[in-house]
């Protein structure tokens, strides 16, 4: 009976998980379904409690409980700035998770391979489920929780590396050890023979050897790959994290750990890909890291960077009866989200047009642009996204670029040899007059030059993106 | 180099190629000028002031065609003057190449060379000797007054203590050089100023202007003038019979009418027809810009102005810069002046000519005792292609057929052959494994598909909520800790309870810091 029930009370959790994430397609249903994810977590948990986890529930809801208060206190006290951080060191405990929780299934697999029939009949709770397996079943199980170890371990490093690097902890830039992917081929094949080994002996032993390797790769790979990659490594992470529960799943043959599992993985899968192509790079040429180098001489920038005051700023947009405003990643760095959305608010008291162009790598994480801009309480609805709002620059007064670089690139689209040629851009040099927002002259994270800050229409508003912009607020009549 | 100008023979002819000015410049260059006595009389610069300026004055035009190297004047050589050139002189003026092939052939006979002006290319290096826009310019300026002098009304609007007056309303048919300058005096004047143009590019420069661009309602791409340096190209018959009724339309209402329409080496098309000069009110003006070439409008009679039976004034002197002579030549000077300095790099008096230039090149016409007209195509593009020429609306709707169709089948094709691997995979993994794991597997497989179609939903915006919420999620690995916590020793307990706790962590921290920021998301 308490089967029956787990298996009802998992199907609902399944279709509560999938709403979830489906609401997501609006931020009105978005409110709602976070709700859907919430209640079908419970559901889960408690009907593994009951069900198939009973032994030692209370011990189970006391860690819970500690470990809840924990994440608790954590997301309460988090910056919208520090969100991408957040979500690579919570990805790290899903990947140790995993790594645990394969562990366990190899040492129970060892203890009840050791017991005789009679006392396997007299197994219960998940050792129970390992008794009944046939040999075949057994040696799939060996490759399923091999794979959750390997893709849990793989995780839990590229995670901390990636927290370390969106938190500033570590050197951002692009790193890799002597060999380079060499040794993460290398990692990958010494880990498919211990697979072999593992899968023959059954033993201990190959599997830390493979769990070792696991925990090297994860650190090299995301080691090599730069902050401006970011997105892409971060939305990775997510979708291996999910893999790992998936091939969890499998070896515990629990068919929610595998739905949802899948789920989280195609959906990181699907962001990556997305990152990727607004960047139009190959998943690839992000993973094996960094940009590679340009495949000729970059045409040389003509001209000089024309800076320009607050006073000059607020002159223009005191004029102009249509804004555009570019937020990246510096905003971020800044914290001027809160500066920004009182000079949008102040615009648009008087009138004019102000809109929000989003570029979908801007920041370190997808969408990242979006939530600090919702978290300074600008309205959702003049954020646009770049195909929306790419069409409408050339009819556009003024373009306030702040603290993003590649992503308004011109060399993207008129220098083929530029290492971003191709990567689609927000065309704010079309406006009628650009201001850029930047600490001080020099290349981005990627140190590519950037034509847009030499155009005649571009005028360079030197300083820090928070200072700079409120000095406009008292400017503008 | 003497650097020589005569008085201009052809009657009217106001203009005068050297000024005091442009002389003092000249010289700076290491020449020598000479001009014939007079010969800047009837644009008010008198011999007096030539001589303050240093310019030689010689009596007579013959004398002035002996003195000098270089002969600079305004209009197309009489063949008189032809006569006078001779061997290794170079001669700068208006030459009309296009339609003088017998002077052509007779200065090149003669070893002369001869620079058009008219042939200047148009590139911004060559604008400051492009004497065609100056004079363009002016003659622009000039039609707008000839226009109100022969307007009975005001341009602007005014209300006054005896009664009202309506704005006078212009419209200015090409908006080149000349109607760029019309439509400025035009608004400066107070009128309402519409302006009409077939190449679309321009009609930013129009608005900027302060006048009312006059689109079409049209589909066909309109041509670029970019192509072809700026200059309207001949249009389709189609885009031709749009134009002629929106001007039929525009006709009654309008006061002044400016046409400037001209296209390179071809008779002026006709755009004015006579029933619409029928159409307009009576007192109305029409200045044709075009009559040298025939006029925009057939009613036109050259270098005359005309009523005709309804009252509308049809001017169409060919003279404008002329009527203005000190401005004309002040710009014409300059625009001479700018040529010379470029055929004369060392500043020491010595000319070089040199055919490798896309200027000089593109403005000889004989050189060398041949005739170099017409020149190669600049090296230079005059003006940069409008990018995204090829807008794809233009397909038509077998086209759009066709290519649905084509995207239809290739989607059809990719997802069968996706179906049918994704499906030869699945038997072959189900040939091998047991049931009990493929039970499995095809729930992992319908999971991933379910996520893929329910992700690509997700409104880009919301991509950081959908990590932290996917996050929040994956820790649903908790139930695999679960699972094992009461089972075995008490390594499995302790890995199994730091699972459970750090799954705790995820679950509440991801969960509620997707709350915070969906709860952030707010509409205006």
């Amino acid at each position: 009976m308490e089967y029956g029930f787990t298996t009802a009370a998992y199907v609902v959790a399944t279709i509560l998980f999938i709403l979830s994430l489906g609401g997501l397609s609006g931020q009105e249903s978005a409110k709602r379904a976070v709700w859907y994810g919430i209640v079908g977590m419970a559901l889960a948990v408690t009907a593994t409690l009951i069900g198939p986890g009973s032994g030692l529930w209370l011990l189970s809801l006391l860690l819970i409980a500690g470990g809840g208060a924990i994440g608790v206190v954590v997301a309460q006290r988090v910056q919208m700035t520090e969100m991408p951080q957040l979500v690579a060191a919570m990805h790290s405990l899903v990947g140790l998770a995993a790594v645990f929780v394969g562990y366990n299934a190899h040492f129970e697999l060892v203890r009840v391979l050791g017991m005789d029939e009679a006392a396997r009949a007299l197994t219960d709770g998940f050792a129970a489920l390992l008794a009944h397996k046939s040999s075949v079943e057994i040696s799939i199980l060996r490759v399923e929780l091999f794979l959750g170890v390997f893709i849990g371990a793989v995780t839990f490093t590229g995670s901390i590396v990636a927290f370390g690097k969106l938190a500033g902890k570590m050197n951002t830039a692009a790193q890799k050890l002597p060999g380079g992917h060499m040794l993460n081929a290398g990692a990958a094949a010494l880990s498919v023979i211990c697979l072999i080994w593992y899968f023959n002996s059954g033993g201990v032993f190959p599997l830390f050897v493979m769990t070792l390797l696991a925990l090297f790769v994860g650190y090299h790979l995301i080691m090599g790959i730069g902050g401006a990659d970011m997105p892409v490594v971060v939305s990775m992470l997510n979708s291996y994290s999910g893999w790992a529960a998936a091939a969890i799943g499998f070896s515990l043959g629990n068919d929610l750990l595998i739905v949802v599992g899948a789920l989280v993985g195609s959906s990181g899968a699907i962001l990556s890909y997305i990152m990727c192509k607004a960047m139009n790079r190959s998943f690839i040429s992000v993973i094996l890291g960094g940009f590679g180098g340009p495949a000729g001489a970059q045409a040389a920038v003509e001209g000089e960077q024309v800076a320009i005051d607050a006073d000059g700023v607020a002159a223009a947009l005191n004029e102009a009866d249509s804004i555009i405003i570019i937020p990246g990643y510096g905003m971020a760095v800044a914290q001027a989200q809160q500066a920004v959305s009182e000079l949008t608010s102040k615009l648009r008291a008087k009138g004019k047009n102000v809109r929000f162009a989003i570029h979908p790598v801007a920041g370190r994480l997808p969408g990242h642009m979006n939530v600090l801009l919702a978290e300074a309480r600008v309205p959702y609805d003049i954020v646009m996204e770049m195909d929306e709002i790419n069409a409408d620059f050339p009819d556009t007064d003024v373009a306030i670029v702040i603290g993003s670089n590649d992503i308004v690139n011109p060399a993207a689209q008129d220098d083929p040899n530029s290492p971003i040629a191709g990567m689609p851009v927000l065309e704010c040099w079309k406006a009628r007059q650009v201001f850029v927002s930047k600490r001080g002259q020099g290349t981005g994270y990627s140190g590519i030059e950037n034509p847009l800050f030499y155009k005649e229409n571009t005028r360079m508003f030197y300083g820090d993106a928070k200072d700079s912009i409120t000095s406009l607020l008292p400017k503008l009549d | 180099m003497k650097i020589g100008t005569p008085r201009e023979v052809m009657s009217g002819e106001s203009r005068v190629a050297m000024t005091p000015e442009s002389a003092v410049q000249l010289r700076k260059l290491g020449h020598e000028c000479v001009i014939e006595a007079g010969a800047g009389a009837a644009a008010g610069f008198s011999d007096a002031a030539y001589k303050a300026a240093g310019v030689e004055v010689v009596k007579t035009a013959a004398a002035l065609w002996k003195a000098a190297d270089v002969v600079a004047k305004v209009r197309v050589p009489t063949d008189a003057e032809m006569k006078r050139l001779r061997s290794g002189q170079t001669l700068i003026s208006f030459f009309n190449p296009g339609a003088n092939d017998k002077q052509l052939k007779q200065a090149a006979d003669k070893g002369a060379t001869v620079i058009a002006m008219e042939m200047v290319p148009r590139i911004s290096r060559a604008q400051k000797m492009d004497a065609l826009s100056s004079m363009a310019n002016i003659a622009g300026y000039r039609a707008v007054i000839e226009a109100g002098n022969n307007f009975g009304r005001f341009f602007t609007g005014q209300i006054t203590a005896a009664g009202k007056v309506p704005p006078a309303k212009v419209l200015v048919v090409g908006a080149g050089v000349a109607g760029l300058a019309a439509i400025g005096t035009s608004t400066s004047l107070g009128a309402i100023t519409y302006a009409f143009d077939v190449r679309p590019e321009v009609a930013e420069q129009v608005e900027s202007m302060g006048a009312e661009f006059v689109y079409l309602d049209f589909k066909e791409e309109q041509s670029d003038g970019a192509a072809s340096g700026g200059y309207a190209s001949v249009s389709s018959p189609e885009f031709r019979e749009a134009q002629l009724a929106k001007f039929r339309e525009l006709a009654p209402e309008m006061d002044i009418v400016i046409t400037t329409a001209l296209i390179p080496n071809r008779e002026a098309p006709e755009l004015w027809t006579e029933d619409m000069v029928a159409a307009m009110k009576p007192g109305s003006v029409i200045v044709d810009l075009a009559a040298e070439k025939g006029g925009n409008c057939k009613l036109t009679v050259m270098d005359e102005k005309i009523v005709t039976e309804n009252g509308v004034t049809i001017i169409g002197y060919t003279d404008f810069p002329s009527r203005m002579a000190a401005q004309a030549s002040t710009l014409y000077a300059t625009n001479i002046r700018h040529m010379l300095s470029d055929l004369t790099p060392g500043k020491d008096g010595v000319i070089v000519h040199d055919m490798e230039d896309d200027v000089i090149r593109g403005a000889t016409v004989t050189h060398a005792g041949a005739v170099t007209f017409p020149p190669p195509p600049p090296k230079v593009a005059a003006i940069a292609a409008q990018p995204k020429k090829e807008a794809p609306k233009e397909l038509t709707a077998a086209e759009k057929r066709a290519n649905e169709v084509a995207a239809f089948k290739a989607q059809t094709k990719q997802q069968v052959t996706l179906l049918a691997v994704g499906g030869g995979l699945l038997l072959a993994v189900g040939l091998v494994a047991p049931a009990s794991f493929m039970q499995h597997f095809i729930v992992f497989v319908l999971a991933v598909f379910v996520g893929f179609q329910v992700i690509w939903g997700v409104a880009h915006s919301l991509h950081t909520p959908l990590m932290a919420v996917t996050n929040a999620i994956s820790s649903i690995i908790i139930l695999g800790a679960l699972m094992q916590i009461g089972s075995g020793s008490w390594l499995v307990l302790m890995l199994a309870g730091l699972s459970v706790f750090m799954a705790g962590i995820n679950i509440f921290g991801g969960f509620l810091v997707t709350r915070r920021m969906l709860a952030m998301f707010q509409k205006s």
